[in-house]
Order: C-alpha cells, then sequence, then structure tokens
C-alpha cells in the first residue's frame, strides 16, 4: 500500500524544483484500498492471514495502522525517507527483500498510485520473485488449481484467465466496496503486529535508480480558459449564451 | 550501429490498435529531433506490417511465434526480451494501454531496464532526452530523464501524439520476419476469450452533446439534476468512473480510460476533478464546460469555460435559461 498527499491537499514545490514540499496531509493511496479491501474479502471467503506493506518515512504508519483497523493481521513498513525517493524498480525490489522469507500465496496493489500514476510495482514485483501476474483485476475466484481473474480491458471488454498461485493481482478500483473502520477495529489494531524494517536491511538488494525526475513544474496552459463568474442566475445567462452564440449548440 | 527508435505497435485479433498510430507520430517526432532511425516491430500479426510499412519508417519487424497467440504477459516479454536484447535500439516507444501496462514493466525489468510510463509529450535540448507526464493527478508536469543504460522504455498517454499526423513513406519500408523462440512451460496464465459485458445500450462516441457527472454530484439521486440538463440541451449522460463504480449509472456511460473515448461538440463537466484516467476520454471534445467548487481542480486546465462554484446552485438555473432558449426565448 502506498500513501499519498490527500486528493485536494494544495501542493507546493519544494526547493530543489523536483519533488514537492511535505508538509501537506496524507492518506492511503486510494486504488490500494481497494486492494486490501478484496484481501480481506479474500480471507473472510477462505480464510488465511492479511499482511499489509509500506515503504516511505515515519508518517506512512498512518496507512498500516487504518488497514490493520480494517481487519488486516500483520504490517510491515519499510521506514526510511530514503524510500520516497527511489523509482518503481527499486521500490519493488525493496519489498521483494522485505519479504523473502515470507510464504505468501497472492500479492494484491492497487492498479496505480494517485501519485506517480505508472501502474509499474505490481508487475516489477512479479517479475522479480519469478511469480505470474494480471492487471486491473475486476473479479477473483479460487479454483482447483489456482484461482480465475477477471481482466479489465478497455472500451467495456473483460477476459477471464486461469492462473497458478502464487501470483501477483493489480486491482481495479469497483471490485467492491470499501468498508470503514470500525472502533473495535481500531482498539485492536493497536495490539496486531507492526514489523519495521530498516533501509539498511534492504540496501543491498536496491541499485541507483534508473530514472530521475529533473524537475517539477506547473504544466503549461495550452487550452485559454474563460471564467464565467456572478451569482447562478447570471451565470446560467452567460452560460447559455455562449452555448447559443460561441458553441452553437442551442 | 546507429541509434535507432523502435515503436511496438499493438494489435486485437490481428486488427491494429489504432492508438500505435499516436505512437509512429512520437516516434517519427523524436527521430526528427534527435536524428535517430526509426523501425517498428509488430507483434503476432504478421498482415499489419504491410501497413505500418506504409509509414516513413525505415524497417518493420514482425515478431512471431504460434506461442504469442494469446496474449499473456509471459509470451509477449520473453519474445520481445529475445528481439530487443538482439537488436538493442536505444528506444523503445509502445501506446500506454492496458495491454502494454500488462507487461512492459515486466519485459523491462527481465532486461534490468526501466519504463516512463504514460507519457505525454517529450523535449530533446541539448542534446539530451527527456519525457513530460503528468504527476499528482496533473496538478504538476514532470520531465524525466532516463539515467541507466539503453534501450530505454517509453509509453505515451492517448491522445499526447495525433493518429492523423503518421507520416507516410515514400515507399513501402522493408518488413523483416523475427521467429523468437519461447518455451512451452514459460507461460503460466492461461486466458480465455474476450467478451463484452455491458449491453452497449447507449454508444457516448455518436453524442453531439454529453453532460457527465463526478464526485461531486454526492449522492445518486441528484444526478436527476444532470439528466435534467441531458435532455434539455438534446445530450447523454455520462460519469466518471468513481460514479459507475458505485452502481449510479451503468458501466456504459463511463468516461475514461477503461470506458468509453468521447470527442462531442459539447462536454459539461458537472462535480468531476479531472483525474488523468477521466480526461484521457474526454479531452479532445470540442469544447469543455467544467463546473467545480475547487478552483484548483484538474479539469479547468482543460476547459474552455470554467465555472468555480456549486453545481447545486447553477445547474437547476441554467436548466431553466436552456429551456427558455430552446423554446425561443
Amino acid at each position: 500500500m502506498k500513501q499519498v498527499p490527500q486528493k485536494d491537499a494544495p501542493l507546493k514545490l519544494n526547493e530543489t524544483g523536483a519533488w514537492i514540499r511535505e508538509d501537506v496531509s496524507y492518506e492511503v493511496n486510494e486504488p490500494d484500498a481497494y486492494a486490501l479491501e478484496e484481501a480481506l474479502r479474500q480471507r473472510e471467503k477462505h480464510k488465511g492471514e492479511v499482511v499489509v506493506i509500506t515503504s516511505g518515512p515515519a508518517r506512512a504508519q498512518q496507512v498500516l495502522r487504518e488497514a490493520l483497523a480494517k481487519g488486516a493481521d500483520r504490517a510491515i513498513h519499510l521506514e526510511d525517507d530514503k524510500f520516497v525517493g527511489l523509482d518503481a524498480l527499486n521500490t519493488a525490489k525493496a519489498f521483494a527483500a522485505a519479504i523473502k522469507d515470507e510464504q505468501f500465496d497472492l500479492i494484491f496493489t492497487g492498479l496505480q498510485s494517485d501519485d506517480y500514476g505508472y501502474a509499474q510495482t505490481g508487475v516489477i514485483l512479479a517479475e522479480l520473485l519469478g511469480w505470474p501476474h494480471a492487471t486491473i483485476i475486476m473479479h477473483i475466484e479460487k479454483t482447483g488449481a489456482g484461482i480465475r481473474v477477471k481482466r479489465e480491458l478497455e472500451a467495456g471488454f473483460f477476459q477471464f484467465v486461469d492462473m497458478p498461485l502464487p501470483a501477483v493481482l493489480t486491482i481495479q478500483s469497483g471490485i467492491n466496496k470499501l468498508r470503514y473502520a470500525t472502533l473495535i477495529g481500531i482498539k485492536q489494531a493497536k495490539n496486531k503486529p507492526l514489523k519495521k524494517v530498516a533501509f539498511a536491511e534492504v540496501q543491498s538488494a536496491i541499485g541507483g535508480n534508473l530514472q530521475k525526475i529533473e524537475r517539477l513544474y506547473i504544466p503549461q496552459k495550452t487550452k485559454k480558459t474563460e471564467h464565467i463568474d456572478g451569482p447562478p442566475a447570471e451565470i446560467a445567462r452567460k452560460l447559455v449564451d455562449k452555448l447559443r452564440n460561441e458553441l452553437r449548440v442551442l | 550501429m546507429p541509434d535507432t527508435i523502435l515503436v511496438i505497435v499493438e494489435q486485437r485479433e490481428g486488427k491494429l490498435n489504432r492508438v500505435s498510430w499516436e505512437t509512429i507520430t512520437a516516434g517519427q517526432a523524436i527521430a526528427a529531433a534527435t536524428g535517430w532511425t526509426l523501425e517498428a516491430a509488430v507483434v503476432a500479426a504478421p498482415p499489419i506490417a504491410a501497413e505500418i510499412a506504409a509509414k516513413k519508417v525505415a524497417r518493420v519487424y514482425s515478431v512471431e511465434s504460434p506461442r504469442l497467440e494469446p496474449y499473456t504477459p509471459d509470451a509477449f516479454a520473453a519474445a520481445l526480451k529475445q528481439f530487443l536484447t538482439a537488436k538493442q535500439p536505444r528506444l523503445v516507444l509502445m501506446p500506454h494501454t492496458y495491454q502494454v501496462r500488462d507487461f512492459v514493466p515486466k519485459l523491462a525489468t527481465a532486461m534490468e531496464r526501466t519504463v516512463i510510463s504514460d507519457c505525454i509529450g517529450f523535449r530533446h535540448e541539448g542534446g539530451k532526452l527527456v519525457f513530460v507526464r503528468q504527476m499528482f493527478q496533473g496538478k504538476f508536469a514532470a520531465d524525466v530523464s532516463f539515467a541507466g543504460d539503453a534501450p530505454w522504455f517509453a509509453t505515451f498517454q492517448n491522445g499526447a501524439f495525433r493518429a492523423d499526423k503518421a507520416e507516410a513513406g515514400a515507399s513501402a519500408a522493408p518488413v523483416e520476419t523475427v521467429n523468437v523462440e519461447i518455451a512451452g512451460n514459460l507461460i503460466r496464465n492461461q486466458p480465455q476469450e474476450v467478451f463484452k459485458e455491458a449491453k452497449q445500450a447507449v454508444d457516448l462516441t455518436q453524442a453531439e452533446i454529453i453532460v457527465a457527472v463526478g464526485r461531486g454530484i454526492k449522492e445518486q439521486k441528484n444526478i436527476e439534476i444532470a439528466r435534467q440538463l441531458a435532455d434539455a440541451l438534446g445530450g447523454d449522460l455520462a460519469a466518471s468512473r468513481p460514479i459507475c463504480d458505485s452502481g449510479w449509472l451503468p458501466m456504459d456511460r463511463q468516461i475514461g480510460s477503461s470506458g468509453q473515448t468521447v470527442a462531442p461538440k459539447l462536454y459539461l463537466a458537472l462535480g468531476i476533478s479531472g483525474a488523468i484516467q477521466h480526461i484521457v476520454g474526454m479531452k479532445g471534445s470540442r469544447s469543455i464546460i467544467a463546473v467545480n467548487k475547487d478552483s484548483e481542480a484538474p479539469i479547468f486546465e482543460i476547459a474552455d469555460f470554467a465555472v468555480v462554484g456549486n453545481l447545486f446552485d447553477i445547474v437547476p438555473p441554467l436548466i431553466e435559461e436552456v429551456k427558455k432558449a430552446k423554446a425561443g426565448g
């Protein structure tokens, strides 16, 4: 799971111009919330253990606490500021190193992050682990030989795929409805295991980033946007005027 | 060995996925800027190679193996790793489709390389190539460069380049067949037939006017005012993904990367923030009017007319004014 700036947080560039100032509010990456929800539902159907993992500074622990409160069994936090600057390949390498002694049957990720939007980490992790994977998954069924998943394709198309376990799946939103953490869940979360993994423990698995953000900037607007102001009645009249005389749709 | 740019096009059931023309346009633009040679490759669809060869590319490769049909990430990654390791292009370009997302990170990782995904453009300055992409749901743009060895992988967002600007070649490019070996036990996924789920009750790609709702509509029952506005305008109702995920409107009303891509005369976005996955489905609209109470909403970057305000205050009088105008007022 990943912690990202809140959707409506006002973001500002930092002094380097290559990242944002981190003094904003954070939340769980929404696609990852669907991944967690799906894991909890699979456990409800088939028993087992749901483990949540994240990498990031101390603040990222909040994402794990919320996941534990929703019902995850234990958490792993790769905790260090340095994890923020890693590219997707190195992030996946760090995760692979941190979980090398675990025996997961399924690894879920959200289909992409709301900050970078690369949609890579899950697929990279599968390749590093040598596991099969499928992406943008809308349904998972257990079968005799493994699982049958429903892949979402573009334009309303879908496809079922049979896969062996263990496997990595990236989960699409709308696969389920997200639950809220209950008060009891929040209380119980405090006693659930939360293991910290230091950067030094996974450092040997990580290399230099293979790509670099040279700079971030406010996108240059190519569109000329006209603001329509005034009280609602006036806005309505101005819009209809535009619709009729400029856009010619009335 | 001259530096080459290789565009890998996408096919579905033997037909070229038309977004591939956009990637060819991108490849031609980068070739013009860098002086590198542009080549193209098609995987598992030999007839398409001739279609690609009509464009201005130096060469087309037809990568073939019986094990490439049907598509699986294992087969595609193995085949392309073999081909690219031999060819060693400088830059590999693909459209940012669901299928490419499914295999290109695996392919790159297997080759110990990296992918810059979902780019909206590029720049070539001082001999350095940087790729431009959106970050934080479009709030910022990022210039991203490669820090490692070639081959470099980049995928382009739908609509970042124009398919109709792909230049034709003076004569057909040579087509070379490349047979790849894929071990049988390599393929672990067993895909079934692709199918369409929603009875496509409405084809929004044909709509001239679309009124779309996003999270700002707050509750299912509020969609009624958007429906009334759509009716008054003689348009169709549509939605961003979260609305369809919640079941408030059927999936065939969805606009975006996983729904329909539309380019109507008028797109009226109500309470839609403008997440990238939605924008890719409607940025080609002739005119865009956006209503959102957040002045920072990314939708305003692409809107022709911006109304920063509460849609519940604005839509009802708008419906009345539209009705008046249509009645000859």
